[in-house]
């Protein structure tokens, strides 16, 4: 198939962007989008141009690293799916196609499609962790964890990293990253301890860094690749202010 | 080059314990004056950095990543093998020592191993402490599968994910250091050289990804974590980023490489689907637990497979190998795959695979059950192939995957260069020539948890302790080094770009020290690699500049390197002239088309010494005693 693409490039975060239309000829089904736009930037480069940088790694959909907007929705058209796992099957013949970065306040772009998400780094420093030193841990079935806790535990640890939660929240909020994380902990007995402080300090940090405020619109939840539950918002909620009512400090 | 394993005296189940107590000790006081740098944040380098940064140590770790967590590490998919004994089926840590060394074709170091199953133990107690969701039982305990080939239940997993689970908890216990200030983070920076200052590794020189800066970065010792090398055939189950360019400047400053011809080829992944992909998608061996392997009877057979007869399938594993089945070893299940499309029995559009069948065992489980093992995986597969597994057998063909060769190691996991730590798949050491299902995860953490953090204080407590800093002119001079490479590239201006010559490359190695060799591709292949180097340096086109984020320049400096080591890895391949594990000489076959191996003349690990580029390799070798898993030859029948 043959298609026409419309890729956001930014040389660099301080400079200003556009929107640049591509030709895409010779698309097959069995590609992958990341496939195509790997044939694009080969066809760019030996015509003497600069290949669209994007972010990309394992393609298998759990490092997290790649992630745009397509057409408009974040990871594109199919649910739990990220941009590497979207073939081009879903597409047909003459489709034109807009290619956005992340576009939110804490993810500066970096260029083109790249951007910097270093903010969920520094969330999960502030708390997004059960503090045990290496060596120091009992006898892994000693403590027996009811397997739907941990199964909701694991489901909450699903969440890769990617930021299209952020990119799709109308306020550029991570409440979804940031409760993922903090119900994870929740879930597992190892975790009780430090929980209530993790959800004040991952919450605080999470606004320091200039992601929006969630107003239960529930787009993070459309968006998310690996369907994290906006359940886990309320949950990390009902922690936070139980940390505020009882006192418990910040770090 | 001096080979000296320094393997610790006594009994092998002993020789941990009496190492630690020997190994000297940094004062408390005194951990934050050494400065030690980590080279990649997967399993091996994420968990060693966080340890070292536990223990008071001043650390410096470096990813080429946006974040430590997106190391390659996240993509395993089965589990992690640990001599729990949790099922009570007669697991033990001498079993899991013994069948490590046995599955590694009798070509890895007895006491590393036993080593390893030890510490296999506390792996699993670390990570459920750090609050890692493995799989449970009703009652709340851990649950337990057997995988690849083993005959207990000894693997943990987490669904689809182990990998990941276990990176993210290693992960954050690093993001926790960070936050305490013991370790400084470095993303997005690509170490590209490695500086040796007076015979002692004393730093790296990284390149920041964004800003193009080039930097020297010293320490008292450098620890490499940096993975395998799969990618050296352009398509693999590999990340995309996977590169040999850390180890490989490590050798060419002195670490002798060892056995680069160990490869695992993966059995189970995605067959290739067309000619413009980039990457291969690996289906976890978990599926083999289940799913029954076959290919049609009749070679050109092309009906579907519901219209084939039970009778005219051929369960080729169930029937060579009725013990093992299809749970037989990774080296195994991958060279019959590949007999099997070569006599053309392969199936699918490109008659380039053999059929995963679950249709047994969604009739015996239910469909709810075989869903609960493997929805993920089953899900990933239909998003890639647009088939759905439950309806339709999948379609599976081996694939490059990993690394068992590596960096040298002793005991201690120290490189030949004093100082220079190698740890994980960056490192040769404990999977001899194939590597058993759920037994890289380990190694990586105990390599990352539990050795480095311990050897490298004791190598730091004896060693001269004398600042340095990025202005030295030994450190200059590789800074000067790396800037003229990289304005070399971007000089050439030529007509052809990075990934065409590395998928020529791939396809070279694929056909020549691939599944199987034999000495004349392999003759082949070492002519043919030198010419393709001096295309690469006359004729690629790296567009952009150095000072910008240039993932063209990135891709460029690590394709320059694989055209150097695929040439090593050649002559590995050749010199070792003899099949075991995964690397299947044609001319060594035994009458049942098994491996043969040839323990007179090769039990040792082959290490190599650089040269110079284009020159041939130095070729040592550290010989292997069994003392304890008699040298046989495997059977799985």
């Amino acid at each position: 198939m043959d298609l026409t693409l419309h890729v956001w490039r930014q040389e660099t975060s301080s400079a200003s962007g556009s929107f640049q239309t591509y030709k895409a000829a010779g698309v097959s089904d069995s590609m992958s989008f990341l496939d195509m736009l790997d044939l694009v930037n080969e066809r760019i480069t030996r015509d003497g141009g600069d290949p669209i940088a994007f972010e990309h790694d394992c393609r298998e959909g759990i490092c997290g690293s790649c992630g745009m907007v397509i057409n408009g929705i974040a990871h594109g058209p199919h649910k739990m799916t990220t941009a590497c796992q979207l073939h081009m099957r879903s597409f047909s013949d003459g489709d034109e196609i807009w290619i956005e970065p992340w576009r939110a306040k804490a993810f500066p772009v970096l260029k083109d499609l790249v951007v910097e998400r270093a903010a969920f780094d520094r969330i999960i420093q502030a708390g997004g962790y059960i503090s045990v030193r290496t060596g120091s841990a009992p006898d892994a079935n000693a403590i027996a964890v009811p397997k739907p806790d941990a199964d909701l535990a694991f489901d909450a640890a699903a969440c890769i990293g990617c930021g299209a939660c952020v990119a799709a929240c109308p306020n550029a909020s991570a409440m979804l990253f940031t409760a993922a994380k903090a119900a994870h902990l929740s879930y597992v007995p190892q975790g009780q301890t430090e929980r209530l402080g993790r959800a004040a300090a991952m919450v605080m940090t999470h606004d320091e860094e200039g992601f929006g405020n969630c107003t239960n619109h529930g787009a993070c939840q459309e968006v998310c690749p690996k369907g994290i539950s906006v359940n886990y918002i309320s949950r990390l909620n009902r922690d936070l202010l139980k940390a505020t009512l009882t006192g418990i400090s910040v770090g | 080059m001096q080979l000296d394993a320094k393997i610790p005296s006594g009994p092998i189940a002993e020789k941990w314990t009496r190492h630690q107590f020997d190994m000297k000790l940094v004062n408390p006081a005194n951990k934050r004056k050494y400065k030690v740098i980590v080279v990649g944040t997967g399993l091996a380098g994420g968990a060693a950095a966080a340890t070292m940064g536990e223990l008071g140590y001043n650390v410096e770790a470096f990813t080429f990543h946006d974040s430590p967590r997106r190391a390659h590490s996240i993509a395993a998919q089965g589990g992690i093998n640990a001599a729990k004994n949790y099922q009570g089926d007669g697991d033990s840590v001498y079993r899991l020592f013994y069948d490590t060394v046995k599955g590694g074709d009798f070509r890895s170091r007895e006491a590393n191993v036993h080593r390893l199953a030890e510490l296999s133990l506390n792996i699993i107690d670390q990570a459920v402490a750090q609050g890692v969701p493995f799989a449970r039982e009703y009652g709340g305990l851990l649950a337990n599968r057997s995988f690849g080939g083993a005959q207990v239940s000894r693997t943990f997993y987490a669904r689809g994910q182990t990998g990941q689970q276990l990176l993210l908890g290693a992960y954050q216990a690093l993001e926790r250091q960070i936050a305490a200030g013991t370790v400084t983070m470095h993303n997005r920076a690509e170490m590209l050289d490695l500086i040796v200052v007076d015979g002692r590794a004393r730093g790296i020189v990284t390149r920041h990804m964004v800003t193009g800066k080039i930097e020297a970065h010293m320490a008292d010792a450098v620890m490499l974590g940096t993975g395998g090398y799969s990618n050296v055939f352009f398509l693999s189950t590999n990340a995309m980023g996977c590169n040999v360019t850390s180890a490989w400047r490590a050798h060419k400053r002195g670490a002798g490489f060892a056995n680069p011809c160990f490869t695992q080829i993966h059995p189970t992944c995605i067959p290739q689907s067309g000619e413009y992909q980039s990457k291969l998608t690996l289906m976890s061996e978990s599926l083999r637990n289940d799913g029954r392997i076959w290919v049609p009877a009749k070679a050109g057979d092309t009906r579907p497979a519901a219209q084939i007869p039970e009778a005219e399938r051929d369960y080729y594993l169930e029937r060579i190998y009725p013990s093992f089945g299809n749970l037989s070893p990774r080296d195994i299940a991958s060279r019959r795959a590949k007999e099997m499309v070569d006599a053309g029995h392969g199936i699918g559009p490109m008659r380039n695979g053999v059929f995963l069948d679950f249709a047994d065992a969604i009739e015996r489980l239910g469909r709810d059950v075989v869903s609960e093992r493997y929805g993920n995986l089953f899900e990933m597969y239909a998003k890639i192939t647009g088939e759905n597994p439950y309806e339709v057998p999948m379609r599976i063909y081996p694939a490059p995957h990993y690394t068992m060769g590596g960096l040298w190691v002793d005991y201690n996991l120290e490189t030949t260069v004093p100082g220079l730590f190698s740890i994980g798949e960056a490192n040769f050491s404990d999977h001899g020539a194939n590597r058993l299902g759920a037994s890289a995860l380990m190694q990586g953490l105990a390599d990352g948890y539990f050795i480095a953090p311990l050897t490298v204080g004791n190598y730091l407590a004896a060693a001269p302790r004398e600042p340095m800093d990025a202005e030295h002119p030994a450190a200059q001079a590789v800074v000067r080094e790396v800037e003229e490479t990289q304005a070399r590239l971007l000089g050439i201006q030529g007509s052809r770009t990075v990934d065409s010559i590395h998928m020529e490359l791939g396809r070279i190695m694929w056909d020549h020290c691939g599944m199987a060799r034999n000495a004349e591709g392999l003759r082949k292949a070492l002519e043919e690699i030198p010419r393709l180097r001096q295309e690469f340096w006359e004729n690629v086109r790296v567009p952009g500049s150095a000072a910008t984020l240039n993932q063209s320049l990135e891709k460029a400096g690590r394709v320059a390197d694989f055209l150097e080591f695929a040439e090593t890895m050649c002559h590995d391949a050749l010199t070792r002239d003899e099949s075991c594990g995964g690397h299947f000489r044609e001319e060594h076959v035994t009458e049942d088309g098994e491996a043969r191996r040839d323990d007179e003349n090769f039990a040792h690990a082959a290490v190599w010494e650089f040269r110079g580029v284009g020159e041939a390799p130095i070729r040592h070798q550290e010989p292997l005693t069994f003392d304890h898993v008699p040298l046989s030859q495997r059977s799985y029948k």
